[in-house]
């Protein structure tokens, strides 16, 4: 009876997880096509080498990254340092800014970005790789501060007075006794601002200029023509880096030691 | 099979993945209408033994016999015996009028009796007129106490409690024991109990089955495990003990650090190395020279009762002593035991039975 | 204390310039004429056929997207939760990794499963089933369920890892049997995500463009093609801006009911 439910839940999951993957598993395949269509024509890798001698996407794959890892880095900043701040707001004006912060995470993308564009119109600021960059660090800051906020909560708040009872100024307590403790939501907040980046496109049309493009705006201009197997060379080589990489973080001994504290 | 016996564990072995047994062909019988607490250290599988009567683990070998049917197998929400969890578990999104409801609810009970049970469980419990509250607007106490009504409501021939008052502070757990002991004798239903603490153990249980390792260690009264341990395990873990190697020389007579005790134990053999166990209050300091072996007081605490003290002999060991009399750090004493006091055990032999030492 | 309170000042500043004046901007557009002046015009446009029919559309296959989705999350998110992994933080990478495969491509990759030739299509036609369904609602719905679904199963599942296991052993104890456990004690402890689940879903699938551009096969026009093309060709920026005015009533909506539950904070604690 046990066994039986057992197997219906793993033959569910599998399932489920067929088609989650069925897609990039489809695409890794095709990047290994000779030719362009959908007919299979042998393997080979001319995808990938014309993707390293492409000009254009050599810059998306730049820009995309670069903006990732910025707009990821200076929303965990901002996102640490208002978590801070917001621990020591009270009631209504707690709950203000708690709302104002969620709008971006649960307003459309398609919205968000309209009005991004709209403001950045009206300021009179010329469209390109600042004004895509500013509108990534509006929408990831939400996601750190999510991911700081319950464990700056959870946090024993004395530790950081013993600190300043022992002797340490302000800024070094925090940098020694708070940040340690924050480190795994201040983690997880970054990673997941990074890859809201990585994927975004939406917002990312609507704010950029011309002549700049990330990955998903360069593929966005390819739909018409007939999206290039070298694009899926490429997303193949980022989506093998992620595993490859959540592997190594997973199982090196950091890893695990964050998976005990975590309890 | 005893007629008043409810609950039979029948060579329970239970192992977890690494292979390591946490309970080792454990057999246990439990009476109608007993206070029985099992009793031990953490780890000792008392706990595990608990769940494996409320169903929530199976056992990798053995039977739990319920009124002599066969419950092993059966899922939790099929036995007639319900739980007091160690952290309450109440259901958060319930008030506590609710939260008694729930199982009676399950059974599909009219309103009106529903209604009725609530107001007497609430009444057991003191807690009338809390009917509205949500658990998190009580304390500690309070839902310990919708806990245990939200299981006798269902009228169980059996409430198992794991370790119920281990987050309540020290006053509101002694209130608890009594509180406990008095919802007992009125429901006349069987507690089975699990503990660490080995005063709330003696306190309450008609029986107190004290373990470790996975092995029952010794099975009675409170008064017989507190006064007659059986071994070095049983006495270390309950109450304070002086546990010191001896020599059987011959029938009533004990050789302790090369000082002759006359003892009341007879048939352990002649020259024969023993466990001895004499309780820190059945030790009597006398003049020097008065007693079987002479010391110097080396620590004294004033413990409000009585004096704790401690006595170093000449081999050096440390006696543990409690004295309503004070002696001052220094004074030459001599070391008298009642031969009724000395408790004479045999060192443990297999390798099973090593296990039931004291090596923490 | 009072100087740590001004820690949350920058990020205040920076969310009223870069959230709240961006979004009063689309009031701006949208109630103004392309002359200047108020009006009401491009707000009520809504009502016309042309724009009516797109919107009825894309509120029906968001609400059967967010159907479906629950009804998928719900028992995954229940069998993981009763599975007691150890490293929690797998499932949700598993459900977050193919975000690092690009958005675009992974819904342009269904048209190679989809489309004539594709191996979905292929097996469709052994069942029995005719036709291609590219270019109909089945496809963007599908689509629209293979975007979101990660957006469903992860509040559901934190929710349910967040119930403690001794709940669920006291609901047992009680009668109750897995049925039971599963429709009084989970399902009620659940319910905030749920609440959270359907707005991540509901949300971003009522707006979409690029799931009907991609798998619609240029045929059917979603409310959020409309507006994306008065701003990018028909260069209609207060019809446009009127018009997402309308769906952002429908988004502060479902916020408002969201807020209402404030879970959110909580959600991400895994």
């Amino acid at each position: 009876m046990k066994k039986l439910k057992n197997f219906f839940g793993n033959a569910y999951l599998a399932i489920v997880f067929v088609f989650l993957y069925a897609p990039i598993v489809t695409l890794i395949v095709y990047s290994f096509n000779e030719g362009r269509g959908r007919k299979w024509q042998g393997f080979s890798v001319r995808w990938y080498e014309e993707l390293f001698h492409s000009a254009s996407i050599g810059d998306a794959v730049y820009n995309t990254l670069t903006i990732a890892f910025l707009s990821a880095l200076i929303a965990t900043v901002i996102g640490v340092i208002s978590c801070i701040g917001l621990q020591a707001l009270k009631g209504r004006t707690r709950n203000l800014y708690m709302a104002l912060n969620n709008i971006p995470m649960l307003n459309s993308d398609l919205v968000t970005g309209l009005s991004l564009m709209l403001a950045f119109i009206a300021v009179g600021v010329t469209f390109g790789y600042s004004t895509v960059l500013l509108a990534h660090i509006s929408f990831n800051v939400p996601y750190v501060i999510v991911n700081v906020m319950p464990r700056y909560r959870q946090m024993n708040q004395s530790t950081y007075e013993a600190a300043l009872d022992l002797g340490a100024k302000p800024v070094k307590a925090f940098l020694k006794v708070v940040l340690p403790e924050l480190m795994p939501g201040v983690i997880s907040g970054f990673l997941m601002a990074f890859t809201m980046s990585l994927d975004d496109f939406i917002i990312t049309h609507f704010t950029k200029g011309p002549g700049i493009n990330t990955i998903s705006t360069l593929i966005y201009s390819e739909i018409r023509r007939g999206i290039k197997p070298s694009m899926n060379a490429l997303s193949t080589i980022m989506f093998i880096s992620a595993i490859i990489l959540l592997v190594l973080t997973n199982f090196s001994p950091t890893g695990s030691k964050t998976e005990v504290k975590d309890r | 099979m005893n007629e008043n016996v409810i609950i039979q564990l029948e060579h329970i072995t239970k192992r977890f993945e690494d292979n390591h047994n946490i309970l080792d062909d454990l057999c246990l019988d439990i009476h109608e209408n007993e206070f029985i607490t099992l009793l031990g250290p953490s780890g000792c599988g008392k706990t595990t033994t608990l769940r494996i009567i409320g169903g929530f683990e199976t056992p990798n070998e053995g039977r739990v016999l319920f009124e002599g049917r066969d419950i092993t197998a059966l899922p939790p929400y099929k036995r007639e015996l319900n739980t007091v969890f160690q952290k309450y578990a109440l259901f958060p999104h319930l008030n506590v009028e609710e939260n008694i409801a729930f199982g009676l609810k399950i059974k599909g009970k009219t309103k009106d009796y529903i209604r009725d049970k609530i107001k007497y469980a609430l009444r057991l419990v003191n807690l009338e007129r809390h009917e509205k509250r949500m658990p998190d607007q009580l304390s500690g106490g309070q839902q310990q106490r919708i806990a245990i009504a939200r299981a006798i409501v269902n009228e169980p021939k059996v409430l198992l409690l794991d370790e119920p008052l281990g987050a309540l502070d020290l006053k509101l757990r002694q209130d608890m024991q009594y509180e406990l002991i008095r919802l007992k004798n009125e429901l006349g239903i069987t507690f089975v109990y699990v503990t660490h603490d080995q005063e709330e153990a003696l306190t309450m249980s008609d029986t107190v089955v004290v373990m470790n390792k996975g092995y029952i260690q010794q099975m009675g009264t409170p008064e017989m495990i507190y006064n007659e341990p059986e071994n070095a395990f049983v006495a270390d873990f309950v109450g304070d003990s002086n546990i010191m190697d001896g020599l059987f020389l011959h029938d009533e007579l004990v050789e302790i650090f090369g000082a002759k005790f006359p003892c009341v134990d007879k048939g352990f053999g002649i020259n024969k190395p023993v466990d001895v166990v004499i309780r820190p209050e059945d030790v009597d300091l006398l003049p020097p020279g008065k007693g079987s072996l002479d010391g110097v007081v080396t620590h004294i605490i004033f413990k409000g009762v009585h004096y704790e003290m401690e006595v170093t002999t000449p081999d050096g060991y440390e006696w543990l002593v409690h004295s309503t009399d004070m002696f001052p750090v220094g004074t030459k004493v001599s070391i008298h035991v009642d031969p009724f006091d000395i408790q004479i055990m045999n060192k443990p032999q297999s390798e099973d039975e090593e296990a039931l030492g004291v090596d923490e | 204390m009072n100087k740590r309170k001004l820690l949350s000042l920058p990020y205040l500043v920076w969310m009223i310039g870069f959230t709240v004046i961006p979004l009063l901007m689309i009031l701006w557009y949208g109630f103004q004429k392309k002359t200047g002046g108020f009006t009401l015009e491009h707000v009520l446009a809504i009502a016309r056929p042309e724009h009516l029919k797109p919107l009825l559309i894309s509120l029906l296959l968001s609400v059967i997207c967010t159907a479906i989705c629950l009804v998928i999350a719900y028992p995954l998110a229940l069998i993981l939760r009763k599975a007691n992994l150890k490293k929690s933080s797998f499932v949700i990478f598993i459900f977050i990794l193919p975000m690092w495969m690009n958005f675009l491509l992974r819904t342009y990759a269904w048209l190679n499963l989809l489309d004539d030739g594709g191996l979905v299509y292929v097996l469709m036609q052994k069942m029995g089933f005719k036709g291609n369904i590219v270019g109909t609602y089945s496809a963007i719905l599908l689509g629209m369920v293979y975007n979101y679904l990660p957006f469903m199963v992860l509040p559901l599942y934190n929710a349910m890892t967040k119930i403690d296991d001794f709940t669920l052993n006291a609901a047992r104890d009680l009668g109750a049997n897995e049925r039971q456990v599963n429709l009084h004690v989970i399902l009620p402890l659940t319910f905030p995500g749920i609440v959270s689940g359907i707005t991540m879903v509901f949300v971003p699938s009522l707006t979409t463009f690029v799931v009907s551009d991609l798998l619609g096969g240029r045929k059917i026009f979603l409310i959020g093609n409309i507006i994306e093309q008065e701003f990018s060709t028909a260069s209609n920026w207060n019809l446009g801006a009127g018009l997402s005015f309308v769906l952002m009533i429908f988004i502060l909506v479902s916020m408002a009911i969201l807020n209402h539950y404030d879970t959110l904070g909580e959600e991400e604690e895994a």
